[in-house]
């Protein structure tokens, strides 16, 4: 209990002084999980949207599959991009381990699926409920997919908010294609992780009240910027 | 009105699901202009016919053809469904939205869609959300998108069922201009009354079949089979 209090104290003391540290670890939390978020939402919600318009040969098992996905374990995520990156790997000569680049990588792979899945299934409702309108519109493949993720759009955003909680949560895969290297690649979740070892509880306690903090005013301000709640029933 | 469009003509149409013939083999022939009306005793196979000739219904065997290739063909028909598919749009939105889809500028959409929304009287709710709207409303929304790309043709599904006297009587008086204008109609009812009022063909299907098609008057004053009579009566028929 006294540890929890310390941790509080601490991080109340840390963000009233504006820490420089934790200025730089959070603001580079925010940027790589971001950077992760939205390109994850561009290859996640079309892809979504795809398989809710399009019937293919392969399409539950590809729907299948990435429900499973949604459980892909971060390490093993890490440890394939790790594989992939390093000097002996395909991609080494990009000299991208050790960088935020790597950590937006590892995190893209780790919530395409969570995105994917969640949103496919408000399109697919959706769809049912437009199918007949939209096929007897003629409209094309591509109109479908617009029109139904800009109708679907508030539900979407469940789907991208789901996305960010993952990704700014996530220490395994970015502690080892990220090394939590000070200055460079230090997260807030690699930095409690690292704070926990050296036994410093209080401070580990105060960046995990920060990082709650910092995920919580992020999704109450996309709430707010995508009204959602505002406009009754849609 | 002579279009493009017509005449359409079906011969030997048939759609199954699962080895079941749902409708058909269908021979039928539509020149343009006019109301046809689609009746016939529940499970007669109304709405997939309509849906059958409006091409949203897989055509197993038999043709369907129209005087331009299919392609232009569908873009000159709409449909309207029993129960309104509402986008979650405005009623705005909601009515300009096939005209955005065919590539019209937003202003112009708007415009075409505020005065559409105008003559189905709901122009003092534009902005509302189409979801919102009673059922009515919402089946006046449904009319206006269909009638804004102005098609040749509109087929309508019984689209006055479940709604009041009131809502019937305005979508009718709709249906009615559009008429005049020279739009033709393929419209089905289980409204016997409504039937009479508005239409200058019937089609009486039974078991998935054309039974008996006739002009409209001819119809109602003195149908051919006993069935369609004994359907006129109101009795079962099965």
């Amino acid at each position: 209990m006294g540890d929890l209090w310390s941790g509080l104290l601490q991080a109340f003391w840390l963000v009233i002084t504006f820490d420089p540290e934790l200025v730089e670890i959070a603001g580079r939390s925010l940027r790589i999980t971001l950077t992760a978020l939205v390109i994850a939402s561009l290859i996640a919600l079309p892809l979504a949207a795809l398989l809710a318009v399009r019937r293919f040969r392969w399409r539950r098992t590809v729907i299948a599959l990435m429900n499973a996905l949604m459980g892909l374990p971060p390490v093993v995520v890490g440890l394939v991009v790790y594989v992939l990156l390093s000097r002996s790997g395909p991609f080494g000569v990009m000299g991208l381990l050790f960088t935020p680049t790597a950590m937006i990588i590892a995190q893209v792979i780790i919530i395409v699926p969570l995105i994917a899945s969640i949103a496919h299934q408000s399109l697919r409702e959706l769809w049912t409920e437009y199918h007949d309108l939209l096929i007897s519109i003629n409209v094309t493949q591509g109109q479908k997919i617009r029109t139904l993720l800009w109708d679907a759009r508030r539900a979407l955003l469940t789907a991208t908010l789901a996305g960010f909680g993952r990704a700014i949560g996530e220490v395994g895969a970015i502690m080892i294609v990220g090394g939590n290297i000070d200055h460079a690649t230090r997260v807030l979740t690699t930095a409690i992780a690292l704070e926990t070892g050296r036994g410093d509880f209080a401070l580990a306690l105060g960046l995990g009240f920060v990082l709650i903090a910092l995920a919580v005013t992020v999704n109450l301000a996309i709430h707010w910027l995508g009204r959602t709640e505002r406009e009754g029933r849609w | 009105m002579v279009s493009d469009l017509f005449p359409m003509t079906a011969r030997q149409a048939q759609t199954t699901r699962r080895g079941k013939v749902l409708v058909g083999p269908v021979d039928l022939r539509l020149d343009g202009g006019g109301v046809a009306m689609v009746i016939g005793p529940n499970g007669a196979g109304k709405t997939t016919l309509l849906h059958l000739l409006h091409g949203t219904a897989r055509l197993t065997s038999g043709t369907i053809e129209w005087a331009c290739p299919l392609e232009a063909a569908r873009n000159q028909q709409s449909f309207v469904f029993q129960r309104p598919v509402m986008l979650r749009r405005t009623v705005l939105e909601n009515i300009a939205y096939p005209l955005r889809i065919r590539g019209h500028q937003r202003a112009d959409a708007y415009e075409q869609a505020r005065d559409w929304a105008d003559r189905v009287g709901l122009g003092a709710m534009i902005d509302r959300s189409a979801l919102v709207l009673s059922g009515g409303e919402q089946q006046k929304l449904a009319i206006a998108r269909a009638l804004i790309t102005r098609p040749r043709l509109v087929f309508l599904d019984e689209p006055c069922a479940s709604l009041d006297g009131a809502a019937t009587r305005e979508i009718e008086q709709v249906l009615q201009d559009t008429r005049e204008a020279g739009t033709a109609l393929v419209m089905s009812t289980h409204d016997m009354g409504q039937a009479r009022r508005l239409a200058d063909r019937v089609v009486f299907l039974l078991h998935g079949r054309v039974h008996e098609e006739a002009a409209a008057n001819t119809f109602f004053e003195a149908p051919v089979t006993t069935q369609a009579a004994a359907f006129l009566r109101g009795d079962i028929v099965e």
